[in-house]
């Protein structure tokens, strides 16, 4: 007998004529007349397979299916390079009145200028955390903002009248994203080595750049959860070459506040919003990848962006980012006209905007001590839990480094000495009612697990998170075979992935129970 | 300090573990002149009263004046349900379902969604989501040109009747990656694409031709001619489509006798806010010959240790954190919690409710236009059926008269002379299910009195 | 451990060279790489007639962790692939060096050795990595 799913698919709770008639608009000749006005040829003939539901069937489906994921909400996810911080409940209540979610994204000027105040804050208070000249909003991820930065370094050669310059440096630790997104913008990755301090090795470095470096991108602290020490010397080595400095966001985490992007001489940057500024992850998205430039890139930045009467740099403001509402202010959306050299536009409107209203409200909650705080209490977290777990007797992968905000600690030991990988030790850390780390990146470092606690987590959850770890210390070397078997308290086990390729089940087939 | 709980207890006993003195000096690897002493620019910080009082004040500033304007993005009733359930927090604060045992609700709902788009569009597979309409597009046409094997000219036929911004993202997004667009004419009297104006590109390599279906004008295309043509010169099919229009026209896997290749689009329309322009998602879905060159997540049902069906993230060896380099894309989100708001929006419409909400707005549209071109100045433009949207001729400038209505709080459509200066004056208006009767009256009242003042008194 | 018959010659990235002695020779991917794959899911095969240089990218072999290139050891067209790596790619693994052959190419006159490995050679590459 085989086992059912644990909430059985919407389509099972179908019933010829059943339907939320509570949504359902009335049906009348008029409607029927206006259906009917679709040339035959072109009518659908088929209904779609939709469910014919109920609305309390949908209700609690959908609410059966919330409870069988861990989330922030309910769980310490201390995922490395997701920055799972606490995202407060203001920031979406904010964003959903009414007159923001409902306002569309071609209405006039003269109506927005209350949600085009936000995203002109949004930007100047970007800008000042990670001194760069001018922000642009609009890229709607990480990766999009990656891809954005990197087609403007390919554009600011070719204005140069130097196209031959197609070649991207990529340390060898980078995320997957870097070198796809060098490879979209028609370049070639070059990767370089990184040296055993976890620092990337210049001589390495010195041997790649040349006459056609367009740049290289780099993330600081790196992927390796440390500070790339001789950033300087880096950026002076590229920029000497003619090459541009392109820096990945991901963990700025680490050092907002306390160390800024501008001043390290990167000349464009994208930010995770859903990471460093507190945005929902929401399963998968939606994301934002604001971009910052330094002035030489500027003209190049994507479309379209808010500017206020003065001009891009909004140097009227003094220095405050965000003006005194009783001055009034008259914002304008820049179009190519303004740009002429722009990388063009990445989206249909002006970006995620409900999630940079949602990074807006969180950074005015923060303030400018609040910043430094998310820097300060991210790395203190993170060197706490590296401590304490080397303490335990997990092996760190750069012990003699300070934790940037996430570290790393290998399995390489536990794997020979007790066949235990660190796949078995995240699914067991599920069972134990914590999300695991991120698991087997970077890939250069066997057996890893990349811990990034951030700073919205009280010392009492570290403590509890070291205390599963013990015990998962214990059972590598007393039952490693419950943990190889882990998980065994959850909704599902271990599914079988070769079968999900092998046999592809992607949708929902009527006939198929 | 907002969000952090450390007590100055907590610090002490952390440092204490950690051996160091302070807080500061966990900071020491990094150069001294590297290190900011003040964020100055930026203001201090707000409680939540604050905040929420400076934001409500900011939404009070814009209203919430009565819009007739679509171009891409389509005012919708969003049931309560949807909202109530997406911003539950296991759904909103939860990461990508890269540990599956511990994200079942997450990856279920994909495959509920994937399951719902495939059969809505007439496709056999579609993917998690993408971040937008305009990108999927993009990211269609880079997947047609890998897909299309005999075609070595990476040339894209795209109509003008497409909408601009589509036109715009496709080539920021694919020209860094050699891939050529050619434009199509539409015809200025029917609003619509013929088989005319592809008659110059027989006997030509060309890769895919992109079809959109309503078109930019919500003027209806002939997409089984073009569909036809295109396959007749070995060229794939991309069609771009409104979702909400599924419920009453052919799917693109029905279009022609082979159907075309690939299908994308907006997801707006299903359950997710205007909210000036994002977050919305991207629908993408093909045929299972095309399925390993598609981008995006997908996830695909299997069974567990005990044998018991699970849902998983599948085929990721096509996805940037494995081939890195040889990636399909290095796209690594779906619109998560915009996919599940389509997903419950359509579970509770089902194709009796989308069917009716396709069929209202069409009727408003119609009703709209009755009314406008009653008014002397205003006429229809092209006399081919449409969706939910209608091009008005005017007899002056239209920006001026949006102007004068957006003062009286209607946002009365987009004026098209920016991209489409061979229309002349012409707007682009559009009603849904959400314009009432006594909606319509008061925007043809406005408009008369801004058109002729004399003759409205 | 892995298996790696002497009669074959290999190249440095894990594909292995069968000779017919009449022009032609079978390739395939290695023991050791299959090993490393994991469970391979989904194998994609060049067309036939396709025309090969020495060290060109002419499949793609994939498990659920990795999607890996498999290079051409030696110059030469296509002659046949083995369909039945399209329904059943976990042949590769249970028979690397025989159901589980790639690819059968009619190789140029003048192709040379340079750059194979004997499988004594082969045998100490993969011992190291």
């Amino acid at each position: 007998m085989s086992l059912p799913l644990r909430e059985k698919l919407i389509f099972q709770y179908s019933r010829p004529g059943r339907g939320a008639r509570a949504q359902w608009p009335a049906a009348t000749a008029a409607t029927a007349a206006a259906a009917a006005s679709v040339p035959a040829q072109l009518r659908r003939t088929q209904r779609p397979l939709l469910p014919e539901v109920s609305e309390l069937d949908v209700v609690r489906h959908y609410t059966r299916l919330s409870q069988l994921n861990f989330s922030i909400d309910t769980h310490f996810y201390p995922l490395g390079s997701c920055t799972m911080k606490y995202n407060p409940k203001a920031c979406n209540a904010a964003a959903l009145l009414p007159e923001f979610a409902g306002r569309h994204p071609l209405s006039s000027v003269a109506a927005g200028q209350g949600f085009m105040a936000c995203m002109y804050e949004l930007q100047e208070m970007l800008k000042a955390v990670t001194g760069m000249c001018a922000v642009a909003l609009s890229p709607l991820a990480g990766a999009h903002g990656e891809f954005a930065g990197v087609a403007m370094i390919r554009a600011y050669h070719r204005a140069r009248g130097e196209s031959e310059r197609n070649e991207v440096i990529v340390p060898q630790a980078a995320h997957g994203t870097n070198p796809a997104t060098a490879s979209m913008c028609g370049c070639v990755a070059r990767e370089v080595a990184v040296g055993p301090d976890g620092d990337v090795d210049l001589a390495a470095l010195r041997a790649a750049v040349g006459p056609r470096t367009a740049g290289i991108m780099l993330t600081n602290p790196s992927t390796l959860g440390v500070f790339e020490r001789r950033i300087e010397e880096v950026a002076r080595i590229v920029h000497e070459c003619g090459g541009l400095l392109y820096y990945d966001g991901a963990n700025l985490n680490a050092i907002l506040g306390k160390v800024r992007p501008g001043d390290m001489a990167f000349d464009a940057i994208h930010m995770n919003l859903h990471k460093t500024f507190s945005t929902p992850h929401g399963g998968g998205g939606p994301g934002a990848g604001a971009v910052g430039v330094s002035a030489r890139l500027l003209p190049f930045l994507p479309l379209p962006i808010v500017a206020r009467e003065a001009g891009l740099t909004g140097g009227d403001v003094g220095g405050d980012a965000c003006g005194d509402a009783s001055a009034p202010a008259s914002y304008r959306w820049l179009t190519e006209r303004d740009l002429p050299q722009s990388i063009g536009r990445l989206t249909t409107f002006a970006g995620n905007a409900g999630v940079l209203l949602r990074a807006y409200v969180y950074m005015r909650m923060l303030g400018r001590e609040g910043m430094r705080r998310v820097g300060e209490y991210a790395t203190l977290n993170a060197n706490y839990l590296e401590k304490r777990l080397t303490q335990l007797g997990f092996d760190a992968a750069y012990p003699q480094r300070r934790a940037s905000h996430e570290f790393i600690l290998t399995l390489r030991r536990q794997a020979q000495e007790n066949g235990v990988t660190a796949m078995d030790v995240a699914k067991r850390l599920l069972d134990l009612g914590f999300h695991a780390p991120t698991t087997y990146f970077p890939q250069l470092v066997s057996e890893c697990l990349l811990i990034e606690p951030t700073e919205t987590e009280s010392k009492e959850t570290l403590d509890a998170f070291v205390a599963a770890m013990a015990q998962i210390l214990r059972e590598a070397s007393e039952e490693p075979e419950r943990l190889r078997r882990a998980p065994h308290t959850l909704p599902v086990r271990r599914l079988d992935d070769v079968r999900a390729a092998r046999l592809p089940d992607l949708i929902f087939k009527s006939d198929a129970a | 300090m907002p969000f952090i709980p450390h007590t100055a207890e907590d610090v002490r006993e952390m440092l204490a573990v950690i051996g160091a003195p302070s807080i500061e000096a966990l900071f020491d690897e990094i150069p001294a002149n590297l290190r900011v002493s003040s964020l100055a620019e930026v203001p201090t910080g707000l409680n939540e009263l604050e905040v929420m009082q400076l934001m409500q004040s900011r939404a009070r500033q814009d209203g919430r004046p009565l819009c007739f304007i679509g171009a891409g993005a389509y005012e919708h009733h969003i049931p309560a349900a949807v909202w109530s359930t997406v911003t539950r927090g296991e759904f909103y604060s939860a990461y990508t379902p890269y540990q599956a045992e511990a994200s079942q609700g997450t990856l279920q709902s994909i495959y509920e969604y994937q399951s719902m788009l495939a059969s809505l569009t007439g496709m056999e597979v579609c993917n998690a989501s993408m971040y937008d309409g305009a990108t999927a597009l993009a990211e269609a046409v880079l997947m047609a040109v890998r897909a299309n094997r005999r075609s070595r000219s990476a040339r894209i036929l795209m109509p003008r009747s497409l909408h601009p911004h589509y036109r715009a993202v496709a080539v920021a997004t694919a020209g860094n990656q050699g891939v050529h667009f050619e434009e199509l004419p539409y015809q200025p009297a029917l609003g619509h694409t013929t088989i005319e104006s592809l008659a110059p590109f027989a006997g030509q390599d060309i890769t895919a031709l992109v079809i959109a279906q309503p078109n930019f004008f919500g003027v209806f295309e002939e997409v089984d001619a073009l569909t036809d043509f295109a396959h007749a010169q070995g060229a794939l099919v991309i069609a771009v489509v409104n979702p909400t229009s599924l419920a009453v026209l052919k799917p693109p896997g029905a279009w022609g006798d082979k159907g075309a290749n690939i299908a994308v689009g907006e997801g707006q329309p299903l359950g997710c806010p205007l909210s000036s322009g994002g977050p919305y998602f991207g629908f993408m879905s093909t045929r299972m010959e095309h399925v390993r060159q598609m981008p995006g997540r997908l996830v695909g049902r299997t069974l567990d240790l005990d044998g018991r069906p699970g849902f998983t993230l599948t085929l990721q060896a096509r996805e940037q954190h494995i081939r890195r380099a040889k990636a399909t894309s290095n796209i690594c989100t779906n619109q998560g919690l915009l996919m599940l708001a389509g997903t419950i929006y359509l579970a509770l419409l089902g194709a009796e409710g989308l069917e009716r909400v396709a069929a209202l707005s069409m009727q408003r549209t119609e009703q709209l236009t009755r009314a406008l071109t009653a008014i002397p100045g205003v006429r229809r433009l092209f006399g081919r059926p449409g969706f939910h949207e209608i091009v008005l001729a005017f007899d002056r400038p239209v920006a001026p008269v949006l102007a004068a209505l957006s003062a009286r709080g209607i946002e009365a459509g987009l004026d098209l002379s920016e991209h489409y200066p061979e229309l002349g004056y012409a707007l682009l208006a559009c009603a849904t299910e959400t314009k009432s009767t006594e909606d319509i009256e008061t925007y043809a009242r406005h408009l008369t009195e801004v058109l002729c003042p004399a003759r409205a008194a | 451990m892995s298996n790696i018959p002497v009669d074959l010659q290999f190249t440095r990235s894990h594909e292995w060279v069968r000779r017919s002695g009449d022009g032609t020779a079978e390739i395939g991917i290695s023991d050791h790489a299959q090993q490393a794959l994991g469970d391979l899911v989904f194998v994609e095969l060049p067309e036939v007639g396709r025309v090969l240089g020495a060290g060109e990218s002419c499949a793609v072999v994939e498990s659920v962790k990795a999607a890996s290139d498999v290079y051409a050891p030696l110059a030469g067209t296509v002659l046949a692939v083995n369909d039945q790596l399209r329904h059943t790619p976990e042949l590769i693994n249970r028979d690397p060096y025989g159901g589980g052959w790639l690819l059968r190419l009619r190789l140029q006159p003048s192709d040379t050795d340079t750059g194979l490995l004997s499988a004594a050679d082969y045998g100490a590459l993969a011992a190291e990595g």
